[in-house]
């Protein structure tokens, strides 16, 4: 997928590898690598997944692998849980007495 | 290739800092341990109708103090006749950008465009990256924030990845990292290399930021109850909160008001692990924060905290993840207040030590957070599910971090644990015990762990022993 000069994006790059972490982390984060992310335009015409400079909010210019286009925001409220209808009926019939409605 | 390196961070970090805060921490420092804590805290560029000042002009401070009618009303049915202390809760969700930490950002960023630095930036995967965002927004300086965020499965906590949005809303920079202490070395070399100021949250002039929250709540008290709370209760993790806090009841005059720290219990789980990362619920206000930071304040990103909680804290006090859900749970459906469970930590305590204070006393709880997507306890406990964390009823007691979430089946066995003050002075001590101790050394350690000095001898012996 070609993406235009200018295409809002997040690009990912490595900064340290498995063996460069630092000596304070516990073994298995010393297993992988340590990354970042970034978001930004794309400075030049650029693949989906290949290397490409972007330009930042705050104006700097980042070098990594295309991640993503357009990013979105995948948070949300989450599924449905039993336990906390359970916890409001609990707390409401506790203080207003078993018949509340 | 690497993107830096960090030995060579390693070695120019002192003057990368210096650089970075705009402040000379050497001019506080003297022979031994130690160093002049007042004067650093008093020489930093304000005093304390600067930062009320600062702070009003920014839509900052001057929180509504809300009784909770209805959740001490729900305390007092679990508590002996005539006990029960009125709950009240300084409504931080209020300020700009949803928490007290706009208090904190609030000065930094006076502080650096004071100095006229172009930018500035933060390591926060906390609310405080939305504060300097906001905060700096409003000045038209440009923000980087930093945040640890992924595990090496590329999942995020909901509540890091909304804090990111939220700064992202307010035109930051944010710098999503994988799990790991490195972050310090991302952080030092976008330092470096943007020659942008650092927002630390461990400056003097952050904490002195809180001093205002703890001054609103003595004065306000007073004037509303005609005394002083009995007891204050804060949200500790890093430490500032705490520290600020207790400086400004002081401040007020309220010598006799007891200051009381509390964590959410994170017992057992590795705050540098990668597996560890995604089996908590709680992203701040943990112990994994509090102690280290009560133990070694100075572990910070500046030279000198000005966050010394151990000066400070009478009694500190844990609770467990299902608990702080519970009772973020009752604030909604009780009192109409729909807030962010980690603000929320403090609120647990309190329900539980309310119920062994007399009905004319007061306990305040001195923060609370905004809330949203993600931010929430039913996005926050289906993501535990989701990662395997067994949701289930019982005795918080019954709590293993990072095995299970244990949410009370009445408020009646919402339990705080203690955590012995003793022994954290004792690990305090251990970083010193081996260094021949001068007498402005003992003076140093007497009012870092607020005891006396004979206090002091006996601890430093059972060190030795």
């Amino acid at each position: 997928m070609i993406l235009n000069e200018g295409t809002f994006v997040r690009v990912r790059k490595h900064l340290l590898k498995q063996g460069e972490r630092s000596e304070a982390v516990p073994e298995d984060t010393a297993q992988v690598p340590f990354k970042s992310w970034i978001k930004g335009r794309l400075l030049e015409e650029a693949e989906l997944y290949e290397s490409a400079s972007i330009v930042t909010a705050t104006g700097r210019v980042v070098k990594g692998t295309v991640k993503e286009v357009h990013p979105k925001y995948r948070h949300d409220y989450g599924n449905y849980v039993e336990e906390i209808q359970k916890m409001r009926e609990t707390i409401l019939s506790e203080v207003w007495g078993e018949n509340n409605e | 290739m690497s993107e830096y390196n960090i030995q060579d961070l390693n070695d120019r970090k002192q003057e990368i800092i210096k650089k970075s805060v705009g402040l000379d921490y050497s001019a506080y420092e003297y022979d031994g341990i130690g160093f002049d804590y007042e004067k650093m805290m008093n020489t930093a560029g304000y005093d304390f109708d600067d930062v009320r000042n600062i702070q009003q002009s920014q839509m900052v401070g001057d929180t509504p103090l809300i009784e909770l009618k209805n959740i001490t009303r729900y305390a007092r049915k679990f508590a002996s006749k005539g006990y029960g202390a009125r709950i009240l809760l300084k409504d931080e969700a209020s300020n700009l950008s949803g928490s007290f930490k706009a208090r904190r950002a609030a000065m930094s960023i006076h502080k650096a465009k004071k100095l006229g630095y172009e930018g500035v930036i933060a390591a926060t995967s906390g609310n405080y990256g939305a504060a300097v965002a906001a905060l700096a927004a409003k000045h038209g300086l440009k923000c980087i924030i930093v945040q640890e965020c992924f595990d090496s499965n590329n999942l995020a906590q909901p509540e890091i990845l909304e804090k990111a949005r939220a700064c992202e809303a307010y035109g930051a920079e944010v710098i999503q990292l994988s799990v790991g202490p490195e972050l310090f070395y991302t952080f030092l070399d976008l330092l470096d290399k943007t020659g942008y100021f650092n927002a630390s949250l461990y400056s003097p002039y952050g904490v002195m930021g809180i001093e205002t929250l703890g001054y609103e709540i003595a004065t306000e008290t007073k004037e509303r109850f005609d005394k002083f709370p009995e007891v204050v209760i804060c949200t500790n993790a890093g430490g500032g909160n705490l520290t600020g806090t207790a400086r400004g009841i002081l401040r007020a005059g309220a010598a006799d008001t007891s200051i009381y720290g509390a964590s959410v219990n994170l017992q057992g789980l590795h705050m540098a692990s990668d597996n560890d990362f995604n089996r908590k619920s709680f992203t701040t206000g943990h112990t994994g924060f509090g102690i280290p930071f009560a133990v070694n304040p100075d572990r910070s990103d500046v030279p000198r905290s000005a966050a010394r909680p151990m000066r400070y804290i009478d009694k500190y006090f844990t609770v467990n993840q299902g608990s702080v859900f519970f009772i973020t749970e009752a604030l909604a459906v009780l009192e109409g207040l729909e807030r962010g469970p980690a603000g929320n930590t403090s609120l647990a305590a309190a329900f539980k030590l309310a119920q062994s204070m007399k009905e004319d006393e007061i306990i305040v709880v001195q923060e609370s957070e905004y809330t949203g997507a993600g931010k929430h306890h039913q996005p926050q406990l289906s993501f535990a599910k989701k990662n395997n964390i067994d949701v289930t009823f019982g005795l918080p007691a019954k709590e293993v971090p990072g095995n299970n979430i244990v949410l009370p089946r009445s408020a009646k066995e919402i339990s705080v644990e203690e955590i012995d003050l003793h022994r954290v002075r004792l690990s305090y001590l251990k970083r010193v015990a081996d260094k021949a101790l001068a007498e402005q050394d003992i003076d140093f350690l007497t009012q870092e762990l607020n005891i006396t000095r004979e206090k002091l001898h006996q601890l430093i012996e059972e060190v030795h022993s």
